[in-house]
């Protein structure tokens, strides 16, 4: 017996341009809030952006962006509907805000499902909330999406970043391309993640600072990109994704 | 109607199949369809139908359903999936993506939702008959 799911995969995802995979080692460093910012930065400048999120242990990005009664649209397939300009897909359509006591198996097909089943329109790119670690949706997510580039996050703790580490060394090992590391909520002038970052062979991108007022946007996308982290991500995302080249 | 999006698979797998045995003219293909997706065999039908194409054109499509199994994992009871009780949201949302029935099923007898899929899940391509 074939599962025939796994044929269309990168299929569904051909019309979008490059596939970014916000990710981290360590859960709690702010990384949903970094791939829904980010997305709404690349759209600000006039790109047209998905935002997928497949953290399904703690799906977020839907509280972030205040997004309440939406469905996807069935098609022929489901097609995400469009969220203050992203288009949007999550599992909270499906089991709202119940929770999801999956097994490494059922968050394997589960994610399988999904992106079988996504319609996505033509898009610049499409910003992936990905599952925290490096389990069994990570290792999925890396073997099934060919195009995928991995934008790390981490913050000043070095217990984040030691945990962070591991996972950016096994995207190394590889050969998964990396556009860089993140250093999100800080609070000081230290330089250890930086030196840390570059001691991987990895891009250190920048630093969005802690700012309380991000708390304050949760649900309100119009007031987070008025936040200080959100001009910090928007510069990132010019100067390394917009304009860099990637770094492996 | 998403099962257009599963057709479309089955169909881009079926022909990755075929190449792989070297099948130039297939004869019969046999998919089996988990009664948790609850898939509608018809529209599932009518929707290869539509797309096929050669070495699908005379193909027969035989399409199997198979009983959901759910195991559970805290007390062992095994028991056979029904839609029945359920409202129609959360049939559709199952539908979707079946791994949300542990968000919806619980085991009949401890009330865990801690159970395994035994059997029955989604959708599987069987077997290609044909000739080289």
């Amino acid at each position: 017996m074939v599962d025939p799911r796994l044929s269309v995969i990168n299929a569904r995802l051909n019309r979008i341009s490059r596939i970014i995979a916000v990710s981290s080692g360590k859960g709690g460093v702010g990384k949903s809030v970094v791939a829904t910012t980010l997305a709404f930065a690349l759209a600000r400048c006039g790109c047209k952006v998905g935002l997928f999120d497949l953290d399904f242990t703690g799906p977020s990005t839907h509280i972030i962006l205040g997004a309440h009664q939406v469905q996807p649209k069935e098609e022929k397939g489901l097609i995400p509907p469009t969220v203050d300009g992203l288009e949007y897909m999550s599992l909270i359509y499906f089991v709202g805000d119940n929770p999801t006591p999956f097994r490494g198996e059922d968050t394997s097909n589960a994610l399988i499902e999904l992106l079988t089943i996504t319609l996505w329109d033509k898009l610049d790119f499409l910003v992936i909330d990905m599952p925290p670690g490096i389990g069994d949706a990570f290792l999925d997510l890396v073997r099934l999406i060919h195009r995928i580039e991995f934008l790390i996050v981490t913050t000043p703790s070095m217990l984040a970043f030691e945990t962070v580490k591991k996972q950016a060394e096994l995207l190394c090992e590889q050969k998964m391309q990396i556009i860089g590391l993140i250093e999100n909520m800080k609070a000081d002038k230290s330089e250890s993640v930086e030196l840390g970052t570059r001691r991987l062979g990895l891009m250190y991108l920048g630093a969005i600072p802690f700012d309380p007022q991000v708390e304050e946007a949760i649900g309100k996308p119009q007031k987070l990109m008025q936040t200080s982290a959100a001009e910090a991500l928007r510069k990132i995302a010019e100067t390394a994704i917009l304009k860099g080249k990637n770094q492996r | 109607m998403h099962e257009w999006a599963l057709a479309e698979a089955i169909l881009k797998t079926a022909e990755e199949v075929a190449q792989q045995q070297k099948l130039t003219q297939i004869t019969e293909v046999v998919i089996r369809v988990g009664e948790l997706q609850q898939v509608d065999s018809q529209i599932l039908r009518f929707a290869i139908s539509q797309m096929k194409h050669a070495p699908f054109e005379k193909a027969k499509f035989r399409i199997l359903t198979a009983k959901t199994t759910l195991r559970c994992r805290v007390c062992g009871a095994s028991w056979l999936f029904s839609r029945s009780k359920m409202d129609k949201e959360t049939a559709e949302a199952i539908h979707f993506v079946p791994e949300v029935a542990h968000t919806y099923v619980k085991c009949p007898k401890c009330g865990s939702p801690d159970f395994e899929i035994a059997s029955g899940r989604g959708v599987w391509l069987e077997c290609l008959k044909g000739a080289k």
